[in-house]
């Protein structure tokens, strides 16, 4: 170090960085370009997966209506001409519609193609007419232009030829009726008003949907309050030893376990040990609690770990008692926390099915339930249950179906967002 | 606030359930996902004409569904069972151990499983020996020795010279499913028994004749598509080599899309599998309470509307969505059978 040696000529540091400084820039921006690739590779999926969908399930929104010229026929009803409300639900209204198109389409004779003739409106059409004249009894011998609902097969044809599984017959009748204008799409309200059905036609979502919000509302109502006071408990009153270590490690077990097992200690807890029913939004909220409880209580633990112990000092130092520091400082401050993360758990519960198939949620409803222990079903399973049907509508309903799950996954999620946005504080 | 409004809730939520455990208006259906497509519009129908709720259909698979039906009498079990397959003695035994001991049978039909392909791509001609050569995880030798290889063949054509040269690819149901169930009973069973010698295993070991004839290949060729036949059919469509099975119902509403492939020179076509002479068909079945007749409203009712004449029958509404009806002296005598809840014994 002392005794002078011969130096090699040595480069200042200021020319090797120059010189290193082109490779330097490039590989910053590589590394950018490289995050920017991943972003847009990430969009361009969800895009291919929203435009295929959308694609798909924007055709349901409409439905194909037919104008028949329907004589309200006592006779042909097989009633009296002052028939009672009870004696016109019992009607016939197949006749009617018979009748219509038998008059619209005179020459229609053998039996087979009159067959083929009366498949063209729903089977559905017969109960709207029927709803119309207990609406109004005085329409009973009257006549007038009605639009009734088409078959699925008529509306699958209307909305791509291509694909129509109507015979050659069926398409002269269908492509008549439309050039008279006697055959048109219309907005499809049975989608929002009707349980399942096993026609496209009838089929909509309120079922599935009404089920889904009882079913989340017993697992917010359990889970949230549970959850938080255990996170509470952990956090501001539980010591630091082995038993709380091991409840942490089981929490967060808990929160990876893979749900379908949450529904078979349903099935096996709720409603074989405590007998409560099959398919209900009770039950199925219960479950869904299970799934949610453990995201919860990680997340509350997290907003309340967030609140600056200063804050609690400067409470406690003023005289107020531990009970009073978390009502009145800790929790108001963790709420906005705690709220973000008991709607990231929302949004799993309502994307749940493999849990509910145990306890007899996947299944066929009509009826929209009213209540939390009627049967129900709910969005995620309804889905399932059209894609798997035969009927060529029921592709696009699925699609359709998709839809409006992924609005209210949007809904719930920019919720989280806004609420984080609007109330979190920072220190 | 927010805390008191959760609690009443619950307790709300709560409460409600015992009112619910008293009494059941609905009627509760469980069971196969073939029969689940005609159950429910026999359900739907049946809750549309006003006088009872809509009955309520859960698919859970064939066995599934029986055994939760077998768990006892009372409100909370269901009241039918829909079988795709005749219920087993050791199924009649459970029931039997959990006091549900009389019970009706209703056969309602039969459905066919088809082997089909893409409208327009070549028209297959296959025997239920090529279906099993084809698809069989291991294969009596080529060289004509009574010993098993593993499954040698990549084309249709080393199956049998008279088809043509393109790959094997079928795609097909995954072993859950009751359609694969059938389809190994029936297709590959058939073609395997057409080998003497292993036929003859069957009454020496009837496990290793199981083995032997029901195992599918696992190295690509046959590929599991998942229980979703809609699935299958949109794949048939985009790729022209590959073959697929799937129920008959499915393929009668793709009929633009899909052909069926003959088998044994039969096609599937709703007239050959009802007289039998498609061999790929099974029977499907439901199974009725006896015990909840009278205490769950409407059971009856429903067994009525569902083997009635517009339903069952060969021009009614379940025949509009695929189901292939009865000839018409088993049809009476399935229906007469039903309306009086016979109950039945293997």
């Amino acid at each position: 170090m002392s005794d002078p040696q011969p130096q090699p000529p040595r480069r200042a540091t200021i020319d090797v960085v120059r010189a290193g400084l082109g490779r330097r820039y490039r590989r910053e921006r590589r590394f950018r370009a490289y995050g920017l690739l991943s972003v847009l590779l990430a969009l361009a999926s969800l895009l291919l997966l929203f435009t295929d969908i959308v694609d798909k399930g924007v055709g349901a929104f409409r439905q194909t209506r037919v104008q028949l010229a329907i004589h309200y026929d006592p006779e042909r009803l097989g009633v009296g001409a002052r028939a009672a409300a009870q004696e016109l639900a019992a009607a016939d209204y197949e006749a009617l519609i018979k009748d219509a198109l038998h008059e619209r389409f005179p020459a229609v004779a053998s039996r087979a193609e009159r067959r083929a003739l009366a498949r063209l409106p729903s089977s559905a059409a017969a109960w709207e007419l029927r709803d119309r004249l207990l609406d109004d009894p005085r329409l009973l011998g009257a006549r007038e232009k009605v639009w009734v609902l088409a078959d699925g097969s008529v509306d699958a044809h209307m909305k791509d030829p291509g694909a129509s599984t109507l015979g050659p017959l069926q398409r002269g009748w269908v492509d008549e009726l439309a050039q008279a204008g006697e055959l048109a799409l219309r907005f499809n309200a049975n989608l929002f008003a009707n349980g399942d059905s096993r026609d496209p036609e009838l089929a909509g979502i309120r079922g599935a949907l009404v089920g889904s919000l009882l079913t989340l509302a017993v697992t917010l109502a359990l889970s949230f309050p549970l959850g938080v006071a255990a996170a509470v408990y952990l956090e501001e009153f539980a010591e630091r030893n082995r038993w709380t270590d091991l409840i942490e490690v089981n929490i967060n077990n808990l929160a990876a376990v893979p749900s379908i097992i949450f529904g078979l200690l349903g099935l096996a807890v709720f409603i074989a040990l405590f007998g409560m029913p099959r398919s209900a939004p009770l039950v199925g909220g219960l479950v869904l609690t299970l799934v949610t409880f453990p995201t919860i209580i990680i997340a509350s633990r997290a907003a309340i770990r967030a609140v600056p112990p200063s804050l609690r000092e400067a409470a406690l130092g003023l005289g107020a008692s531990q009970v009073q520091v978390v009502l009145h400082h800790v929790l108001p401050n963790a709420l906005p926390g705690m709220l973000t993360g008991a709607i990231i758990g929302m949004a799993r519960a309502l994307g749940e099915t493999a849990p509910l198939l145990m306890i007899g949620m996947v299944a066929f409803i009509v009826d929209v339930p009213g209540g939390f222990t009627d049967s129900a079903t709910v969005l995620p399973v309804q889905i399932y249950l059209w894609a798997d049907s035969p009927e060529r509508g029921f592709t696009a309903l699925t699609s359709a179906a998709i839809m409006v799950l992924l609005g209210f996954l949007v809904l719930m999620n920019a919720l989280a967002v806004l609420l984080r946005n609007r109330f979190e504080k920072r220190w | 606030m927010k805390r008191l409004f959760s609690s009443a809730l619950v307790v709300a939520a709560v409460a409600g359930a015992p009112a619910a455990l008293a009494q059941r208006d609905n009627i509760g259906i469980v069971g196969s996902s073939t029969v689940y497509p005609f159950s429910t519009v026999v359900a739907e129908r049946f809750g549309r004409a006003g006088t009872f709720r809509t009955p309520k259909v859960e698919s859970t698979g064939t066995g599934g569904g029986i055994k939760l039906f077998c768990a006892g009498v009372g409100v909370q079990h269901p009241d039918i069972a829909n079988a795709s397959r005749r219920i087993k003695e050791s199924e009649v035994a459970d029931c039997r151990r959990n006091g549900v001991t009389e019970i009706t049978e209703v056969l309602i039909g039969f459905d066919g499983i088809v082997i089909a392909n893409a409208a327009g791509a070549h028209h297959y001609e296959l025997s239920l020996r090529d279906v099993y050569l084809a698809l069989a995880k291991d294969v009596p030798n080529p060289d004509g020795s009574e010993t098993l290889v593993a499954n040698p063949y990549r084309t249709w054509q080393q199956v049998n010279p008279a088809l043509p040269a393109n790959p094997i690819e079928v795609l097909g149901p995954p072993p859950t499913s009751g359609t694969r169930d059938a389809f190994a009973e029936l297709a590959m069973e058939g073609g395997c028994k057409t080998f003497p010698w292993i036929k003859a295993i069957k009454d020496s070991d009837e496990s290793r004749f199981k083995a032997i004839c029901h195992a599918v290949r696992e190295d690509g060729a046959y590929i599991e598509a998942g229980e979703n036949d809609n699935l299958i059919v949109q794949k048939l469509a985009a790729n022209r080599n590959a073959l697929g099975v799937f129920g008959y119902s499915f393929m009668e509403e793709n009929a633009d899309k899909v052909q069926g492939s003959a088998i044994g020179g039969v096609v599937p076509e709703y007239e050959a599998i009802a007289d039998g002479s498609y061999p790929v068909s099974r029977p499907l079945y439901f199974y009725v309470k006896k015990a909840h007749v009278g205490v769950i409203p409407g059971i009856a009712e429903f067994v009525a509307e569902f083997v009635s004449e517009r339903s069952m029958g060969e021009e009614g509404y379940l025949a509009d969505r695929g189901l292939i009806a009865l000839p018409p002296a088993a049809y009476g005598k399935a229906a007469a059978a039903a309306r009086a809840l016979t109950p039945f014994s293997l």
